[in-house]
């Protein structure tokens, strides 16, 4: 998780010089505790936005912890709705949660959507001396008995982790009611489960995946990304590729209250624009382990309604509305 | 002798003039941040890791910081256990023990440089045991799964059963309004919110600091208003500062088995400072048999935590920089500030950047003895709050308490539960129920139950895993022996004594 608000930061970081109309007061809501993926999606932009001049004062970045995000979109929208300064950090899961209803009354339409600044791809992982050696054996492991396969991942049952491993055993042919999940507090924990040999396969993230692949002691069956990814991980083939159309991004970005004037957000977009460009934003960007992905303003919008209305096919199709 | 020719270039780097400095400050602010019982370690590493990236720190000078802040902190937490009875963070739970009711009868002073002590016996086994055994030990954390974690648990809290006061039922009630508080909240298995009534404020459970702030800061707000008139007896100071060469025989091997215990379930990712120190406290307080006054002001009761939490905490360095994963929410952190700098912790962090992990282990142990020479000098100040009247003091930490809940959450729901909490625990305490266990079971009993339900989603419902390695079956004999043993040793005793036993 926090990889992928790494590279949100970095995208903030490559902003270029500042201009006229700078709100005052920036500040990043990170809808989370410290430490976490939208901490780091927060600082992204308050080192990209500050490195580049973008903004005068600097980014102050807060915590509403709350629901992955749920207290700080009923906040926002509820209390905050105007504010020109302040932008809040989202994620792909942010986006499953609303798709499913966990978001309390809001919808997709209740805030504008500002930039998407990074995404991060699934990734499918097991230990070393697994005898799994790509995902086709995985696959066939799965589909002779779907007890031997136990699958862990960061997230709880009906969250993005836990659907990737759903996608892969779907393809198997498992139900994912039969499928065995383990749902760990983060990835950290999946990574040591899986290290220790408690669960055989962990559903996490590419980012994560490249700094363990250093060490050798886990082995990457697939990227659930349509291309390979660049750098230390263009050895590892993408499902597709192994004859299964498993894929799974998770973007990083920021939205705005929905009363912000047009002139202000508009001036976050451009801002955005320019900042995403820069040599400068790609080097913070990778440095917490993002792929590059951009989308701003109305782009931004379309692609979020998109997102949220396939997602809740797929929630239908997982049983996972919230009752 | 590969490791010794390391270590002293790791005590070249932290002994820079730059990094000692930056380790002193460190070690002050996390002394400072500590004591606040609104914030702990994970906020003053968040807080301070911007700053340390935005003064453009070199990698190890950023960690050094971030490392003397976490170790500070978990030495201020034991100054406001010990001088108003509220716990600084969650591995000062069980100094309140016994550390108030020494400041109580006038020994704040010797209750507080003893724990600055115990917490610098702590540290300095643990910085050994990282020098010597990181890499073996990353192993043994790693044996440790789901099932071995609930065993664990298990463990502690049988522990529990030994360290409550008067009533052994009181104490299991108080356990389990804790679990019951635990639950609240979304299940991160199923991700379904429980009993959150709707709230979203709930949804992500409530927050430790203010369950402890509730139950302790706020519930002595209102003991003392209904004192207010009748008025609590001024603490004499015995104005004594340093603890006596009897304290301290007392309290060495208390010290020295604690450092030890708290560094090993500090390496465990899952377990913490808070499940070192209520363990420690809890088999010394058995092992001192009847001769001991563990509760009402003991120095072992105060040795212990303080000597266990920070070994724990420095202890959970381990599995972040040995497998790339974190050992506590601090160290997650951390983890967070070392990718900033491209570094990437893990299996091969000590081959890739010997400098900063070599950095990083001695000057663990520099803010170590700083701390302790800060922190016996400072002691003569501390001591100066018992000064302020009671009727001063809580409602202003209280206020504190809350500004810095507020600051980290930024919602006023938390102010609002805080309150309804404290009157909770209000009337919990008028009818002498104890506070430690309840927020023992807080803290375990998320932990406890999310472990059961991994390993039985492993099983799929087979109960044998909970008992099928040695380490888990260990530890249930453990806990077997902590409920059962000490029944059986009063047995033995009245047997040899020639009463009949029912059996």
């Amino acid at each position: 998780m926090f990889k992928q608000s790494f590279i949100a930061v970095a995208a903030t970081l490559a902003i270029g010089a500042a201009q006229a109309g700078a709100p005052e007061k920036p500040e990043c809501i990170a809808p989370a505790k410290p430490g976490g993926g939208f901490d780091l999606t927060c600082k992204l932009a308050q080192g990209a936005l500050s490195e580049g001049k973008f903004i005068d004062a600097p980014m102050r970045v807060t915590y509403m912890p709350g629901g992955i995000g749920a207290v700080a979109y009923n906040t926002v929208i509820a209390n905050r709705p105007d504010e020109s300064g302040t932008i809040v950090a989202f994620s792909g899961g942010s986006l499953l949660n609303l798709s499913i209803g966990k978001f309390g009354k809001y919808g997709v339409d209740d805030v504008k959507w500002l930039a998407a600044v990074g995404a991060d791809y699934g990734a499918i992982i097991v230990r070393a001396d697994s005898p799994y050696k790509d995902l086709k054996e995985l696959v066939a492991a799965l589909k002779a008995d779907p007890t031997k396969v136990v699958f862990g991942a960061g997230g709880s049952v009906g969250s993005q982790d836990w659907l990737k491993s759903a996608l892969v055993a779907k393809e198997a042919g498992v139900n994912y009611r039969n499928m065995r999940y383990v749902a760990f507090e983060g990835g950290g924990e999946a990574m040591t489960a899986l290290l220790g040999g408690h669960v055989q396969a962990y559903s996490g993230d590419a980012s994560e995946v490249a700094a363990h692949l250093k060490g050798g002691k886990v082995r990457a069956l697939a990227i659930l990304s349509d291309e390979r990814l660049p750098g230390e991980l263009a050895s590892v083939p993408t499902a597709k590729e192994q004859g299964l159309p498993v894929a799974w991004a998770i973007i990083r970005g920021y939205y705005m209250g929905p009363k912000v004037s047009a002139e202000d957000y508009q001036w976050w977009v451009g801002t955005f624009d320019q900042m995403l460009d820069t040599p400068e934003f790609a080097k913070l960007r990778e440095a917490q382990g993002l792929f590059p992905f951009k989308l701003t303003g109305d782009k931004l919008d379309a692609f979020v309604k998109e997102r949220v209305k396939s997602y809740a096919g797929l929630a239908a199709e997982f049983g996972m509305i919230a009752q | 002798m590969e490791t010794i020719t390391h270590l002293m270039e790791g005590f070249a780097v932290a002994g820079t003039p730059t990094n000692l400095a930056i380790a002193a400050i460190g070690a002050f602010l996390g002394t400072v941040i500590g004591l606040l019982p609104g914030l702990g370690p994970i906020n003053g590493v968040a807080i301070l890791l911007p700053i340390a990236y935005a003064m453009k720190l070199p990698p190890e000078s950023a960690l050094i910081l971030l490392a003397a802040v976490y170790a500070g902190c978990e030495v201020g937490g034991r100054i406001s256990a010990i001088l108003i009875n509220v716990p600084g963070d969650a591995g000062a739970v069980m100094t309140t023990m016994d550390g108030y009711p020494m400041a109580r009868k006038g020994l704040a002073g010797p209750a507080l440089s003893l724990s600055a002590f115990a917490s610098f016996s702590g540290s300095m086994v643990a910085v050994v045991g990282i020098v010597l055994f990181a890499p073996l030990l990353a192993e043994w954390a790693l044996a440790f799964g789901p099932a071995e974690y609930f065993a664990l648990m298990v463990l502690a809290l049988s522990c529990l059963g030994g360290l409550v006061g008067d009533s052994l039922v009181k104490a299991m009630v108080c356990v389990l309004l804790g679990l019951m508080l635990s639950t609240v909240g979304i299940d991160s298995n199923s991700g379904v919110y429980r009993y959150t009534f709707d709230l979203l404020h709930l949804a992500d459970g409530i927050p430790f600091i203010v369950v402890v702030i509730g139950l302790f800061a706020v519930s002595e707000l209102m003991l003392m208003l209904e004192n207010a008139h009748s008025g609590a007896a001024p603490v004499s100071l015995s104005g004594r500062l340093m603890f006596n060469a009897q304290e301290f025989a007392l309290a060495k091997w208390t010290m020295l088995r604690c450092s030890v215990t708290g560094f090993f379930v500090g390496v465990l990712p899952g377990a913490g400072a808070s499940i070192a120190s209520a363990m420690c406290y809890a088999s010394e307080r058995r092992m001192a048999g009847k001769d001991h006054c563990f509760g009402e002001g003991d120095p072992r009761g105060v040795a212990a935590p303080e000597a266990a939490n920070n070994a724990s905490a420095y202890g959970s360095l381990i599995p972040m920089l040995t497998l790339g994963v974190p050992g506590s929410g601090t160290t997650a952190v951390m983890i967070g500030a070392l990718t900033l700098y491209n570094i990437t912790p893990g299996p091969t962090l000590f081959q890739d950047q010997p400098v900063v992990v070599w950095g990083l282990i001695a000057s663990l142990a520099i803010a170590s003895v700083m701390l302790l020479a800060m922190n016996i000098p400072l002691i003569r100040v501390f001591v100066k709050f018992l000064a302020i009247p009671n009727w001063l003091l809580v409602p202003g930490v209280a206020a504190i308490s809350l500004v810095g809940v507020y600051a980290v959450h930024g919602t006023t729901f938390d102010l609002i539960l805080g309150t309804l909490l404290g009157g909770v625990g209000y009337l919990l305490r008028v009818m002498n129920f104890p506070m430690a266990p309840f927020i023992l079971g807080f803290v375990l009993g998320d932990m406890m139950e999310q472990n059961l339900r991994r390993a039985l989603s492993i099983s799929n419902g087979e109960l044998d895993i909970l008992f099928s390695s040695p380490v888990s079956i260990g530890l249930w004999i453990g806990a077997l022996a902590m409920l059962v043993g000490p029944r059986v040793a009063a047995a033995l005793r009245s047997r040899h004594a020639g009463e009949p036993q029912p059996v």
